[in-house]
């Protein structure tokens, strides 16, 4: 017969309608997926016992495929072929990805995404993720011997909507119905029931084996709020093997080794590393092809002194996290350690004196975002009572749109809880405007050229009126995975556009973090820039307006001098309105207005009389 | 009358019991439900009920509603593994039909 878990009282499913649900970390390194069994999360491991999948896929030429450690195996003898960390890749074109030369792959250029040429043909990062994601989802669901009715899968927190996507692309592309996007920092936290703890501000500290991510999260009313994060997108374990790898070569007098020689000293850097952390001292014995004998001794001292720089390259994100969220670290409530290389006792000592106290470190530092993720899973599953929580997310970077003059409008301000919708109206800027282009924009800072572009579209039909009197409503919509989506709606005539942001891809993390403290950097510019972006596009629209003006009735009703006079005003003004002189534009706008007093109000003296002609008095009375 | 756990099965709900941090014990029971007539209840336990049948097992409480009882006495209650796969078996006495998987049951 089937094998029954244990449910939460009063929630026994019905025989074949197990709500099998499982969260997904799906790594640059190494991938995981787990599921809470008997009210407690666990990782699901594979038949020989392992939870980790290396997030390694490799292809062949008759279109089969290997994922995780035989792939892994393979990696130099077919490094074109076999994709590593492909999620550095999700969401991102080809100018994003840096250092293109180091890597193997034949990169295509395709817009939006960058491919990779195999000899399995082109394959995009989702569908490379599909194949990590498809081979935890059988996993899945042999060990819970049934269908899952979806996953919950992390992404880092500063992933922008183009990666978010993409990972849920890759998801549905295996098969995976997508629960919920869920931060991993908040993973993590969840993973140690902080969520359930009162409110406060988290640090999670996350080394994993290429990547470091630091992330300051505030935990208020069942929210997690991500008030800041930073980190190393080239910096992990892999860095403290190759501090051991170099050493060994130096202690052994050894120089250039043939790639196999270099990976056996590099598996053995690897093992020393983790002796060190129970031992004082690790032997490191090896012999290469050459028949060279390696035999070197390793003390913990030495191995911190030659990592300690690696070391600070962590601390320094850390305070700057700190300092960008305007915290001090006796604010800072608890520590989540995440990432194998959260093992070294040197990494846990470092960062309990960054933060005056002891880090959580009794879950296991490869695990606890899966364990997170699964504990959110079963949520969203319906396998808990209604009265426990439901914990909700945070848009990581605000939502606007462009107005005239490039400014940023926010429409959803950044940290608002997650999902969410929000309108707001906006008018033509032209007499007689049919046609709107509403261009959504992410970022904090004020000017729309400092955010980053989403999406553009148009919206069009509006009946032609006068500037300002349209009604143009624009609703932003954010869903449970943060994923956008824009309607742009006339109200007078009911004419509508809209777009679901797939955004133009583009941004690296390096530039995200930097969007965020940008913002708050520059906010004394930004308010300058803004101030004076209003201005210009106050003078524009004047002289659009004189202009339009003196073509249609200067000759009628001024004479040659007060044409100048108006026209000489008009130049002043054009000379100055691009310049960045605030008083200068305000002085010229100033005069501009003063110079057309009269006509204007000869203007308005003759559409009065217009309007007049033909009227009686009685008639207008009436 | 009696319910039993197998020494493994009592060693795993204790764990998770352990590890829940809080709970009773088990509830073991059944409802008509499913492709073949019954279906078994299992969850964890916050508090007796009055007319609940008390076991107890290798240290486990197990609670049984009466109207239950009949379908499951004799009942013994075992954790396995099939390949991945591993969770708890009920080996009832008294099933005379189960459905293909045995998720439901007739008496």
């Amino acid at each position: 017969m089937a094998l029954l878990q244990i449910s939460e009282p009063g929630l026994s499913a019905a025989p074949h309608q197990h709500r099998l649900a499982v969260g997904i970390d799906l790594g640059t390194t190494n991938s995981l997926v787990a599921t809470v069994r008997n009210g407690i999360s666990v990782v699901l491991n594979d038949e020989a016992g392992s939870a980790l999948l290396p997030s390694v896929v490799r292809y062949f030429e008759d279109g089969g495929v290997q994922v995780g450690i035989t792939a892994q195996a393979q990696q130099s003898v077919d490094p074109q072929n076999t994709i590593v960390s492909v999620k550095r890749f999700m969401g991102r074109g080809l100018k994003d990805v840096g250092e293109v030369i180091d890597l193997p792959y034949r990169f295509v250029d395709s817009p939006g995404m960058v491919q990779l040429r195999t000899v399995a043909g082109i394959k995009s990062p989702v569908e490379v993720s599909a194949e990590i994601l498809n081979v935890l989802r059988d996993r899945a669901e042999r060990s819970l011997g049934g269908e899952l009715v979806g996953a919950v899968i992390t992404v880092p927190a500063y992933f922008d909507d183009a990666q978010r996507q993409a990972t849920k692309d890759a998801a549905k592309l295996a098969g995976l119905n997508v629960l919920r996007l869920l931060n991993e920092p908040t993973a993590a936290a969840i993973a140690y029931g902080l969520d359930n703890a009162s409110e406060g501000v988290y640090a999670v500290y996350d080394l994993g084996g290429g990547t470091f991510d630091v992330s300051i999260l505030r935990l208020s009313k069942g929210v997690f709020e991500v008030l800041a994060t930073n980190g190393d997108s080239a910096l992990g374990g892999d860095d403290f093997d190759q501090r051991i790898y170099c050493w060994i070569l130096e202690k052994a007098g050894l120089s250039q080794l043939d790639a196999k020689d270099t990976r056996l000293l590099l598996t053995h850097s690897r093992a020393a590393k983790e002796q060190l952390t129970d031992h004082v001292q690790t032997q490191i014995t090896a012999v290469l092809s050459g028949g060279e004998l390696v035999d070197v001794t390793l003390t913990r001292d030495d191995f911190y002194a030659m990592t300690q720089n690696l070391l600070a390259r962590t601390l320094q994100p850390t305070r700057k996290a700190l300092r960008d969220a305007k915290l001090s670290v006796e604010e800072v409530k608890g520590v989540v350690m995440v990432g194998g290389s959260t093992r070294m006792p040197q990494v846990q000592r470092a960062v309990a004196e960054l933060f005056k106290q002891t880090p959580l470190t009794n879950l296991d530092p490869d695990k606890v975002v899966a364990l997170g993720a699964a504990i959110q899973a079963n949520v969203l599953a319906g396998n808990r009572s209604a009265d426990d929580w439901l914990l909700l997310d945070v848009i990581p970077l605000s939502l606007g749109i462009e107005t005239m003059g490039g400014l940023s409008e926010k429409v959803i301000p950044r940290n608002s809880t997650i999902p969410s919708a929000r309108a707001q109206e906006f008018t033509t800027f032209k007499d007689g405007q049919t046609a709107m282009s509403i261009h959504v924009v992410q970022g904090e800072r004020e000017l729309v050229s400092d955010c980053r572009s989403l999406a553009k579209f148009e919206l069009r039909g509006i009946p032609a009126m006068v500037a300002g009197s349209a009604r143009i409503r624009v609703t932003f919509q954010v869903d449970a995975d943060g994923l956008l989506s824009v309607t742009a709606r006339e109200m007078n005539s009911g004419v509508e556009s809209s777009v679901t942001v797939k955004p133009s891809y583009g941004l690296s993390e390096g530039e995200i973090t930097r969007m965020l403290q940008d913002g708050n950097q520059h906010a004394r510019d930004d308010m300058q820039a803004r101030a004076l972006r209003e201005l210009q596009t106050e003078a524009a629209q004047l002289l659009e307006a004189v202009d339009n003006a003196l073509q249609l009735d200067g000759e009628a009703l001024l004479d040659a001098e007060s044409q100048l006079r108006i026209r000489n005003s008009m130049e002043a003004l054009r000379g100055v309105v691009s310049g960045s002189d605030n008083s200068a534009i305000k002085r010229a706008v100033e005069a501009l207005n003063q110079a057309t007093v009269i006509f204007a109000q000869a203007r308005m003296d003759r559409s009065v009389s217009t309007a007049l002609k033909g009227h009686n008095l009685s008639e207008l009375e009436g | 009358m009696s319910i039993t756990l197998t020494e493994n099965a009592a060693k795993h709900v204790q764990n998770f019991l352990v590890k829940r941090g809080k709970g009773v014990g088990l509830r073991l029971g059944v409802r008509t439900s499913g492709c073949s007539g019954m279906a078994y209840k299992l969850e964890f336990a916050d508090a007796v009920d009055g007319d609940d049948l008390q076991f107890n097992s290798h240290g486990v409480t197990v609670l049984v509603d009466p109207q239950s009882l009949p379908y499951i006495d004799g009942m013994e209650l075992d954790y396995t593994r099939e390949g991945l796969n591993e969770g708890f078996k009920f080996n009832n006495p008294n099933v005379k039909d189960a459905c293909g998987c045995g998720e439901s049951f007739k008496v």
